[in-house]
């Protein structure tokens, strides 16, 4: 019987293992490795002495030392893990900090300037004009069952109305039938519900809040952006008083020499419905590229509330009236700040952030 | 919608200027969003005849075209590839300046020499079309030579492009926005010239018609035509259709599309040797049913409905042998197409179910023209007008056409226009104004609606155009809307209400405010993260958790919600880093999003059709997460900030506690909880960065400490004292206050902030004790450590004794002694 070169095999996997168990540090593993794993492997020189054996005896020669060089290398990828979680277990330890320990009158704090968000900023001024004129703030979810987002509003199942917001539907319940809001109208519905409920009518709200749709962003539009709404529910209210409010408030955030008109529109929860559009920003009204040179710019919708809609939450149309306005914040910001990419808002570049303050 | 003033003005007389229309129409409601210039500067530009087509040697794009304009052949080189020789094209020879002020010079490419250019109907603003040259013999007989003015009769124009809204579909049509002109400037609305059937011939020998789903199909017409000759339209019909968007194709069907955007009927000419026994009907398709749709795509009928309130119907038009040939209202089959063979047309003129054509349409995800019409609703008594102007403008280019007498006209489920009552002063409630009934009367009748006097009320019956216009109360709004928007919106007056209850903020957001407030006043810069993120970028912090999904996300990196603030925040501080601008402070406030399978507290609300299921929806919680990333930050510099924030809302009972087991983004041996010491809520976490979740959300940030702090808000504004703490601010002594300090050795398990409170609470003549130094190795017994603290006491009464103050001292050691920490 001629000798092979695999006669050693077994008692060389054999010292090879106990040499992996007795590698204690990572450093240690990384220097062993080429000798264990690597090309000068004792295994990798005897996979060159089966070039020597004729081929019957070459197969299976080389299937055994496949086997000897897998169970090597998992030992040795075993143990390159152990060491390493025991390498950060360590290091954690050293790093071990006591927070409640901290003695907060030692620590030394550089003058820093932050800067709130432009959008939180122009919310808050926003609301800060309604609250003035007596509306109080509300909010609402952003996840929205298609009743409020739609149905309660006015726009049934199935019903093309639907089409005019792209929407996100959210994988819960039977299909479509949970969105991303679209706007933040569904807000108004939870506030008359509410309302009813606590038998606490009259309502003057704006509502804030963020929302969805499918749509590709642009310099205009963002698939995510921000929303205030307002909802007055009161005794003889009506378009006159939609009509002031909107004037109030132009004049009081954008500014004295700024006015408002409306337009009709159709939005399926207000009847009579209007685009109001205010002085453009720019021009101060006498014609611009940003107004196409017509003075004005389009700034949200609004109307008087649709009876269908007192109706879904059970308010009586005919004691009750009120009307309803929403546009957006984004949009505000965008035009009070003359942003000339939305999407600058959401890249969130600490060189544009720290611009505003 | 692309209204050319020429039409318009065959129906009411309009002398003002454009920009005076614009006004009009915008106030209307009936949105101007575009004004175009059409056939203008087109002087120069003559029609040619291709005679030869060779291409250049080295030019794959361009060709050398050879056309005879009348004066011997000229070479001109083109792009274009959509003709062939014997083709009459416009041509602009050298020296011509086409609309928009592009002057023609002669051009040497590649070698070859260009005098003049060949056209696209864009090139010369006469349409959208840009798919290759202008192809005059397919729109007319054109002469070599002759103007293309002249060729084409074109006239400049000024297109309007009009919005119309969802609920206006009366107004989607030339005549409809000439209605509401004609009303808004008291002027007479003319009808366009109409044809009557010429032929003795009985439409109901020669074809049949039948309604088999009356709810989804309200009227059938079906007119015969006979001795058709399908041909290119004339020329001034091709002209308004280019102007109005649309391209001339036969006469067949140009007067079709032409009726359609006229009157805002769509039509249907269907070849008749084609229809199986001359015979349309109109039924509910049949699971398993196909159709081929004219745009070449086989489509699955009936199939079961999806979408929310989808029945899965479709309605269909089938022939004598009931087979399919068209799916109602949106599109026809390619079977029975008008082609040039055509010589006797069934026009299909009806009224389908607004409802039931949108459910088909987007299920089969197919619009067209004419469902668009279909779904917000076509005037049930328009369809034999239309057909009476379809045949007019056919017989313009076939006068020995025959319209077989008695068109068919079967009757399904109409809806019924119902009566609106105006009761005295509902007008002026509703608009702040009183409008006289003379005014109601002259608004109204102009949009055919019925206005009658009936004792001291208006009785107004909207006209069968009208199906926006509800019954009862929901009517009379939008009967007032029509005479706002007719009376016009800007007349309207305003008013600013008034009313008792103030105006106020909840206390959510007054925290909110705070919070924010001292987060950038300690130097936090807010930013905005997407709140749609990836599955990988969930997966960092809550790998193999339920996480809420959008079902059609715009890209697949944007279909979870977010579940935690830290992540997003981390990716824009590394994007920043890249930047330059990474030694900041960055926060945001916003909301994350738990599954209803991942907490016990879904947010239960209805939903579905009419609200009758109870839906689970995902918990929507608030928290406002902070990275501090300044080359001084850490879990120090977090706590430190925390220290700041909870003073300044007088959170004084929060403290932070360590924490063994932290959420996946903390470094786990410097990690804390702020608990309140009290109630035991936990608010949130506090600590710095782990290295290896760094390594895998933004490698460039590992090696760095970096501070965080992830508060609860809702748990914040729900259990603490913000808002809720006492007014009383007391007034503090006026006599000296004695200081001394006190260093307890304490057994490590000992909280120092637990001990200061203690210490805190041992007296009432105790002001505050602060902690100022910690010391932990040689010296002390294993298992402990120092804790040095400085302590002011005092008396509102009197200046305290030395006695006093080595009594309180004594009891400050009893009272850390109760600890198990020693007077070091």
């Amino acid at each position: 019987m001629t000798s092979s070169p695999l006669d050693e095999l077994d008692s060389k996997v054999s010292e090879l293992l106990v040499a992996i168990a007795a590698l204690d540090s990572l450093d240690a593993l990384r220097e062993a490795e080429p000798g264990i794993i690597g090309k000068r492997s004792i295994l990798s020189t005897l996979q060159k002495s089966l070039g020597a054996l004729v081929s019957e005896d070459r197969s299976e020669a080389g299937a055994r030392l496949q086997r000897a060089r897998h169970e090597v290398e998992q030992t040795f990828e075993a143990r390159r893990a152990l060491l390493a979680r025991d390498a950060r277990r360590q290091g954690l330890e050293k790093d071990r900090l006591e927070l409640g320990d901290v003695v907060v009158d030692n620590v030394r704090w550089a003058p820093t300037t932050g800067h709130p968000g432009i959008i939180a900023v122009t919310q808050g001024q926003l609301e800060d004009v309604f609250v003035a004129m007596g509306f109080s703030v509300s909010e609402g979810p952003e996840v929205e069952s298609d009743w409020y987002n739609f149905e309660a509003l006015n726009i049934p199942p199935a019903h093309p109305a639907r089409g005019m917001w792209d929407t996100f539907y959210v994988d819960l319940g039977d299909p479509e039938t949970v969105v991303l809001r679209t706007h933040t109208s569904p807000t108004q519905i939870h506030l008359m519900e509410d309302a009813v409920r606590a038998e606490s009518l009259p309502l003057h709200a704006v509502m804030p809040g963020r929302c969805y749709r499918r749509d590709s962003p642009d310099s205009r539009h963002l698939a995510t952006f921000h929303q205030i709404e307002g909802l007055v529910v009161d005794r003889g209210i009506g378009f006159a008083d939609l009509a002031g409010v909107i004037e109030t408030f132009t004049r009081s955030y954008f500014g004295p020499d700024t006015s408002s008109r409306l337009r009709p529109a159709f939005f399926p929860f207000t009847e009579p419905s209007a685009e109001f559009e205010i002085t453009c920003t720019i021009c101060k009204g006498s014609g611009c590229r940003t107004c196409s040179q017509t003075g004005w710019i389009e700034l949200g919708g609004c109307g008087v509330l649709d009876p269908a809609v007192l109706h879904a939450v059970g308010i009586d149309a005919e004691e009750w009236s009120g009307f309803a306005f929403g546009f957006g914040i984004d949009r505000c910001a965008q035009m009070r700040h003359q942003i000339s990419d939305m999407r600058a808002l959401t890249e969130n570049d600490v060189r544009f952030l720290e611009r505003f303050s | 919608m692309k209204i050319p003033l020429s039409w318009l003005r065959d129906f009411v007389d309009v002398t003002e200027s454009v920009a005076e229309l614009t006004e009009i129409l915008d106030d209307l409601g009936l949105v101007v969003e575009g004004v175009e210039i059409v056939g203008e500067n087109l002087e120069d530009v003559i029609v040619a005849r291709v005679e030869e087509i060779r291409a250049i040697e080295g030019a794959d794009r361009v060709r050398l075209v050879v056309v005879d304009a009348g004066d011997g052949p000229l070479e001109i080189v083109c792009g274009a590839t959509n003709f062939a020789v014997g083709n009459f094209v416009p041509l602009a020879p050298v020296g011509a300046v086409l609309p928009g002020g592009f002057e023609i010079a002669e051009r040497k490419m590649r070698g070859a020499t260009s005098h003049g250019m060949l056209c696209s109907a864009r090139e010369l603003r006469l349409s959208d079309d840009h798919e290759g040259l202008m192809i005059l013999d397919e729109l007319t007989t054109p002469v070599v030579g002759e103007k293309i003015t002249d060729a084409l009769s074109i006239r400049a124009d000024v297109v309007f492009e009009i919005s119309v809204e969802g609920n206006r579909p009366d107004a989607w049509s030339v005549e409809g926005v000439a209605r509401d002109l004609a009303t808004r400037l008291g002027r007479e609305l003319r009808s366009p010239p109409m044809a009557s059937p010429n032929s003795a011939a009985k439409s109901a020998d020669f074809a049949s018609a039948g309604i088999d789903a009356p709810d989804l199909c309200g009227r059938l017409t079906l007119s015969v035509l006979r001795n058709v000759q399908v041909k290119p339209s004339p020329t001034w019909i091709g002209e308004r259709l280019r102007n109005a968007g649309m391209r001339p194709i036969s006469n067949v069907v140009d007067a079709s599309n032409f009726v359609m955007l006229e009157l805002g009927q769509p039509t249907h000419p269907y070849d008749a040797q084609h229809v199986a026994r001359h015979t349309l009907r109109v039924r509910r398709a049949r699971e398993g049913e196909m159709l081929t749709t004219l745009d070449g795509v086989q489509r699955k009928l009936a199939k079961p409905g999806r979408g929310l309130g989808d029945t899965g119907e479709d309605c269909v038009i089938v022939d004598g042998d009931d087979v399919v040939i068209g799916l109602a209202g949106i599109m026809g089959g390619s079977s029975s197409e008008i082609n040039v063979t055509t010589t006797d047309v069934l026009l299909e003129a009806a009224f389908f179910d607004p409802m039931g054509i949108a459910r088909s349409s987007k299920r089969h995800g197919l619009r067209s023209e004419a469902s668009n019409r279909f779904e917000r609703g076509v005037d049930p008594q328009l369809a034999l007008r239309a057909a009476a102007r379809f045949v007019a403008l056919l017989l313009e280019s076939v006068p020995d056409l025959e319209w077989l007498s008695d068109p068919l006209d079967e009757l399904g489920i109409v809806p019924d226009p119902s009566s609106v009552i105006l009761r005295p002063g509902d007008v002026e409630r509703s608009l702040g104004v009183e409008i006289s009934g003379d005014e109601i009367h002259r608004l109204l009748e102009g949009l055919n609606f019925r206005v009658e006097d009936r004792d001291d009320t208006i009785v107004v019956t909207p006209p069968s155009a009208r199906l926006d216009v509800r019954a009862g109360t929901f009517g009379r709004a939008d009967v007032i809307e029509e005479i706002a928007r007719l009376h016009s919106y800007r007349r309207l007056p305003r008013r600013m209400p008034s009313w008792p209850e103030p105006g106020a903020f909840s206390e959510r957001q007054i925290l909110r405010r705070r919070l924010r407030g001292v987060i950038v006043d300690l130097g936090g810069t807010e930013v905005w993260t997407p709140s749609l993120i990836s599955d990988a970028q969930f997966d960092f912090v809550h790998p193999n958790e339920s996480r809420v999904r959008v079902t059609n996300p715009l890209a697949t990196d944007e279909s979870v919600l977010r579940a935690t603030l830290v992540t997003g925040i981390v990716q824009a501080l590394g994007k920043n880093v890249e930047r330059g601008k990474g030694e900041v402070i960055l926060t945001e406030l916003g909301t994350v999003f738990v599954h209803p399978d991942a907490t016990d507290e879904p947010r239960i609300t209805k939903g579905g059709d009419g609200g009758g299921l109870i839906l689970n929806l995902p918990r929507e919680n608030e928290r406002v997460s902070v990275l501090l990333a300044r080359a001084e930050d850490s879990a120090i510099t977090a706590v430190a900030m925390w220290s700041v924030i909870s003073q300044r809302l007088g959170l004084s009972d929060v403290v932070v506690r360590s924490n063994e087991d932290p959420v996946r983004f903390m470094h786990p041996t410097r990690a804390g909880l702020l608990v309140d010491r009290v109630t035991g809520t936990v608010f949130g976490s506090i600590g710095e960065l782990d290295q290896e979740y760094l390594d895998g959300v933004a490698s460039n940030l590992v090696g760095r400490r970096i501070g965080v702090l992830d508060v609860d808000l809702d748990l914040l504004a729900e259990h603490t004292r913000v808002l809720r703490r006492s007014d009383f601010v007391g007034v503090p002594s006026r006599y000296p206050s004695a200081l001394f300090d006190l260093a307890f050795i304490t057994p490590v398990a000992v909280h120092a902030q637990d001990l200061a409170f203690a210490l805190r609470s041992a007296s009432e003549l105790i002001e505050d004790v602060r902690l100022f130094d910690v010391y932990v190795g040689a010296g002390l017994p294993s298992n402990t450590r120092s804790l040095a603290y400085a302590v002011r006491v005092g008396s509102a009464e009197r200046t305290l004794s030395e006695s006093d103050v080595a009594a309180l001292r004594d009891e400050l050691i009893a009272t850390g002694g109760r600890f198990g920490a020693q007077l070091r």
